[in-house]
């Protein structure tokens, strides 16, 4: 479904176009929304509220232990203390990576997703694919990825039925120590806090 | 609602496919079909609850051959209409025909910063004491409702183990038929995989989904 509007036609495409362009002529002229707001919805969740976001609370945690027990407890007081907060996020739960336990997010259901550390989900995650599978053959997603973990590392996915949202936290890449934030922060991809991926090496 | 936006465990669909340095948005349109469905959250009086089920009640052959943001819109029609906000002529004419309906507010670009700041929290007080604690074993109730829940089919029936307890959560089921917030205990249970696929599943996953308590009963 989501990942296939690359093979729809031309009159296709631009009959949905047409649609929402009358759709929002129609609530316009209603009175029902504001042009301005929709502006600044967009620009917030295209410029604003990314995977960056997320990048630096995992890096904070990395560097500061105090900071990882307290993200560990309490999430949202954390998250906020670096500035992130709201839709989508009122609820946050941090699950950390370790080579015991690997953890990975998905919503069965629809497309839940931590959107203040996170911003909008990428189109696989709201894929038939990998919503169908990522509960049934976590490491088969996994290998989709290009990730192989050791067959003794237990795989631990989160199904977002409820109104809680998940980050993962995935493990420090080794070789670097005394890394400031903003470095480590480079190398936390969006995937790895989905759990899709692991965080990149020090080149 | 048994519907097939319940994927979990399906088979066939392929491969999932990341696409490298992803955009926020693929086509201008989806970033006013994405502004459009959060606007009109405010003056359209439903809750979130109420959306998803208008979006997986769309016919499944149509849910799947649609992308994401053309299930948003229809979804969004769907509420539209069922409240008299728009009518079918009007969505076919491309503009607007008849007089607006009074609404309660909009939400105007001032505002924006701070509704998404606030956000829609779930949680709420309750005096009624949970009935399981963590480590506690449960079933997943056997229900098929043809209307909106948040227990997915793949669980149902199965035994699993009580991992968190979240406090009492607005329950989603009473929520999207406008039956209230009916605030329920919420836990995260989790399974093994064995428990969900069968023997042959991998005895390394465990997989867990977050359910209210009348999903449960002691196991």
């Amino acid at each position: 479904m989501a990942h296939d509007h690359h093979d729809h036609d031309h009159s296709d495409l631009s009959e949905t176009e047409l649609r929402v362009r009358a759709l929002e002529t129609i609530l316009t002229e209603k009175g029902y929304v504001d042009p301005a707001a929709l502006d600044l919805l967009i620009e917030t969740y295209e410029k604003k509220v990314g995977p960056r976001n997320g990048a630096r609370v995992v890096a904070r945690a990395w560097s500061d232990p105090d900071y990882k027990a307290w993200l560990m407890k309490d999430a949202n007081a954390a998250i906020l203390s670096v500035g992130y907060a709201g839709r989508q996020g009122e609820h946050m739960v941090v699950v950390e990576n370790t080579p015991k336990q690997h953890n990975m997010v998905v919503c069965t259901l629809c497309s839940c997703y931590p959107w203040p550390v996170l911003g909008l989900p990428p189109v696989w995650y709201k894929s038939a694919p990998y919503r169908s599978r990522a509960v049934a053959d976590p490491r088969g997603v996994l290998k989709d990825f290009g990730v192989t973990l050791p067959a003794d590392t237990a795989i631990r996915v989160w199904d977002s039925t409820s109104e809680i949202r998940y980050l993962v936290l995935p493990m420090r890449p080794k070789g670097t120590d005394g890394w400031s934030e903003d470095k480590l922060a480079d190398l936390v991809t969006r995937d790895s806090m989905i759990g899709t991926g692991l965080a990149k090496e020090p080149e | 609602m048994n519907g097939v936006h319940d994927m979990g465990g399906m088979h066939g669909f392929g491969p999932v496919v990341p696409e490298p340095d992803e955009p926020p948005f693929h086509a201008p349109w989806e970033k006013r079909a994405f502004a459009l469905t959060l606007a009109m959250g405010m003056p359209g009086g439903w809750n979130l609850d109420m959306s998803r089920f208008a979006r997986e009640s769309m016919p499944p052959a149509e849910y799947l051959a649609s992308s994401y943001y053309e299930i948003w819109i229809a979804g969004l029609q769907t509420l539209m209409l069922q409240r008299g906000l728009i009518s079918q002529e009007e969505i076919e004419q491309g503009h607007a025909r008849g007089a607006a309906k009074p609404v309660a507010r909009i939400l105007s670009a001032a505002d924006v910063e701070k509704v998404l700041y606030r956000g829609g929290p779930t949680a709420r007080d309750t005096d009624t004491p949970a009935k399981f604690s963590a480590g506690d074993r449960v079933r997943m109730k056997n229900i098929n409702p043809p209307t909106h829940t948040r227990l997915p089919r793949y669980v149902r029936g199965h035994v699993g183990t009580i991992d968190l307890v979240h406090g009492a959560h607005v329950f989603a089921d009473s929520h999207a038929r406008g039956e209230g917030e009916n605030p329920q205990w919420l836990y995260t249970v989790r399974f093994d995989a064995r428990e969900l696929w069968g023997a042959d599943a991998d005895p390394t996953v465990s997989v867990s989904v977050d359910a209210w308590e009348p999903y449960l009963e002691p196991a």
